[in-house]
């Protein structure tokens, strides 16, 4: 009987068995950032005890930092504070920081792959829901919560059950226009936001056989909106081609050894999953949310829905969201005002994001009254595209170009929606008040959606607004 | 460490009616824009107290009738979205020490399990009829048993099966719900296996 790689790698990271059940797992890469490790390092102190393995811990900031001021002290007491306490405390136990002045910070779930730190086979955890992203190079990735950041910190390990397995098939070619994003919108949507509790997805098939490395990454990073804490793609030549002389990718002879257990690790042709669900590439469209959770989207060409109309155990919270979002049922998707747009973000801040907006936006200006604005994943990112011309672009047409950051997907740093602002975001989050502003109203999307309603002042079809297709 | 064997809570408690009610809702995240997690418990539910004050409601978390309550009663997914743990904290030290929902969010899960709140599944029509009797008699006291997998209400004839998986309920009832303990105690086999995989073997 064949066996997943979740199978192969959690054997593989299995320290024992603990006296509740439960799985010690190590955890060979640990990445933190300043929000969810300041208490972990206070605590390991506290306990008398110290970081096992530096080196195998990462750090970086990017939650708190302000998006429009690279000089310290931020105005943000509170937020500069952070900086310096991640600061002092990597300086302390010997972890590896790449801080702002390195060039190297960013969105942890950007840093990670871009460095080469994510890797194939290895378990990853990051005090953060989206860890999930890992997962796009066949690791198996982990949101976890402080007392866990402790937890490796002073082990490497940490106890966890082993999650069931659900391979998730999308075949074939998607139509010009429809994106990773709209694949991952549309599984939430038909599998649920709480679908995948207790799951790990395994994404496949000939879909994201032709993915990017990128584009993988996108889907990975929401596996969590649809409860899954785990997802991942098997690695293929398209990821070791992407790992490929990163810097702490292996080199020389290391780098033969490494992609022969990479290619090992990928699920048996006779692997047996717990759950296999099926889509049909074709059947997507552009998706938007409308609603409070990310389950809650449509395609483009269809309207909010009446409550009633829905299965009954998601009536009330369709009933809640409407309110929230005081768009009523029957209200075509397709032209609801926007106020603000947000480009950026670890589901789609990354260079090809940018690339593929840029390319269709040349010549064309954000519409009067939109607030506009693009911040890449990385200084990596920002610099690459700044060197490309992209940045360029983006100012020419009235984009906002940023630094490096979470910036407006939660609303930490000064990024804030303000009242109840409407913005479409390439982000992962559509929770009230996730943006900024507690009656902030988001609308979750594509890049080239982002870009199509800056351009017109509302959500509106990127393929008629770009003459796709 | 020893750490106290939690076999029941008993409490006031106050349902916060709803399905997936996630993180950013708990605790909003300007709030973790701290080093400590000490004095989150007040801005538990902020934004939601203050969006249902504004619509000329009452949020059930500022509704005296519910003022102490140890026991937190919602629906499904409760606890979803971010993993922050600045989520189950907040409401720990606002004073709850037990959830009931249909059903929780997995990091959120092992979160509070970590800081000794046991977070039990209940079925849809018990969280109503539970909630239901709390609304009608507030006050009155909850008992979450974890010896038996059940919720009692005090001087009423109330009984609801509650599921918790074992790996969770075995350590509180144990005491052996932070896991740090039990990980320390695995260092000599947690250096053994670093030592065989290659990409963490130091060469």
């Amino acid at each position: 009987m064949g066996k997943t790689l979740l199978d192969k790698v959690w054997e593989e990271h299995t320290v024992r068995t603990l006296p509740d059940g439960r799985t010690q797992l190590l955890i060979g890469t640990h990445l933190i950032h300043e929000v969810t490790s300041p208490q972990a390092f206070g605590m390991v102190r506290d306990l008398g005890l110290k970081v096992l393995y530096p080196h195998r811990t990462f750090a970086t900031v990017d939650h708190i930092v302000p998006t429009d001021q690279s000089q310290e002290p931020f105005s943000d007491p509170l937020a500069d504070a952070m900086v310096k306490e991640l600061r002092k405390n990597c300086a302390e136990t010997g972890v590896t920081f790449f801080d702002l002045p390195t060039g190297k910070q960013g969105i942890v779930h950007i840093v990670g792959p871009e460095q080469g730190i994510t890797q194939p086979g290895t378990t990853i955890a990051c005090g953060d829901s989206h860890t999930s992203t890992h997962g796009a190079f066949g690791a198996i990735a982990f949101g976890i919560g402080t007392s866990q950041v402790r937890d490796v910190l002073a082990t490497q390990t940490m106890a966890i059950a082993k999650p069931k397995v659900r391979r998730i098939n999308v075949d074939g070619k998607l139509a010009p226009g429809v994106y990773a994003k709209d694949v991952i919108l549309h599984i939430i949507r038909k599998l649920g936001v709480n679908g995948g509790i207790g799951f790990a997805y395994e994404f496949g098939g000939s879909t994201f056989d032709a993915f990017t490395q990128e584009e993988r990454m996108t889907v990975c990073n929401m596996s969590i909106e649809g409860g899954a804490r785990v997802g991942y793609v098997n690695p293929d030549e398209t990821t070791f081609e992407y790992l490929r002389g990163r810097p702490y990718s292996p080199t020389g002879g290391e780098w033969d050894a490494a992609v022969a257990r990479w290619k090992s690790v990928a699920s048996d042709k006779d692997a047996v999953y717990d759950d296999v669900v099926n889509f049909k590439a074709g059947e997507i469209l552009p998706t938007v949310t409308w609603g409070i959770t990310p389950g809650q989207a449509v395609f483009i060409d269809e309207a909010i829905p009446d409550p009633k109309d829905l299965p009954e155990k998601d009536r009330d919270t369709a009933a809640e969201a409407i309110e929230h979002m005081k768009l009523p049922s029957g209200t075509p998707v397709e032209g609801i005002k926007v106020d603000v747009t947000f480009l950026g973000s670890c589901t789609n801040g990354r260079l090809s994001d940018l690339q593929e907006v840029a390319k269709h936006i040349k010549g064309r200006k954000v519409a009067a009254g939109v607030k506009a604005i693009v911040v890449p994943g990385s200084q990596g990112v920002a610099s690459v595209a700044e060197k490309m011309g992209l940045a360029e672009i983006f100012r020419e047409a009235g984009f906002e170009w940023r630094g490096a950051g979470c910036s407006m997907c939660l609303g930490m740093n000064p990024d804030k929606l303000v009242g109840d602002q409407l913005c479409a975001s390439s982000s992962n989050r559509n929770f009230k008040g996730r943006q900024g502003s507690p009656t902030g109203r988001t609308m979750l999307m594509s890049p080239l959606m982002v870009a199509a309603a800056a351009l017109t002042g509302k959500i509106s079809d990127a393929r008629k607004v770009f003459g796709i297709g | 460490m020893s750490l106290e064997k939690i076999t029941q809570v008993t409490g006031r408690a106050v349902p916060v009616p709803g399905d997936d009610i996630d993180t950013d809702r708990i605790i909003p995240a300007r709030f973790m824009k701290c080093v400590t997690f000490d004095g989150l418990g007040e801005f538990a539910f902020s934004d939601a107290k203050a969006a249902e004050k504004a619509a000329g409601r009452l949020h059930p978390l500022d509704d005296e009738r519910f003022n102490g309550a140890s026991i937190l009663i919602s629906g499904s997914n409760f606890g979803c979205g971010s993993s922050r743990e600045h989520a189950p904290q907040a409401l720990y030290r606002y004073g709850f020490r037990a959830i009931i929902a249909e059903s929780f969010a997995e990091i959120f899960f092992g979160n509070s399990t970590t800081l000794g709140i046991p977070c039990v599944k209940m079925s849809k029509q018990d969280i109503a009829d539970l909630s239901a009797l709390v609304e009608k008699t507030p006050g009155v006291l909850v008992t979450v048993d974890l010896t038996e997998n059940k919720v009692t209400v005090d001087d009423v004839d109330f009984k609801a099966v509650i599921v918790i998986p074992e790996q969770a309920r075995k350590p509180l009832l144990e005491g052996r719900w932070d896991s740090i303990a039990d990980l320390v105690d695995g260092l000599d086999d947690v250096k053994t296996r670093v030592a065989a995989i290659p990409y963490l073997a130091v060469k």
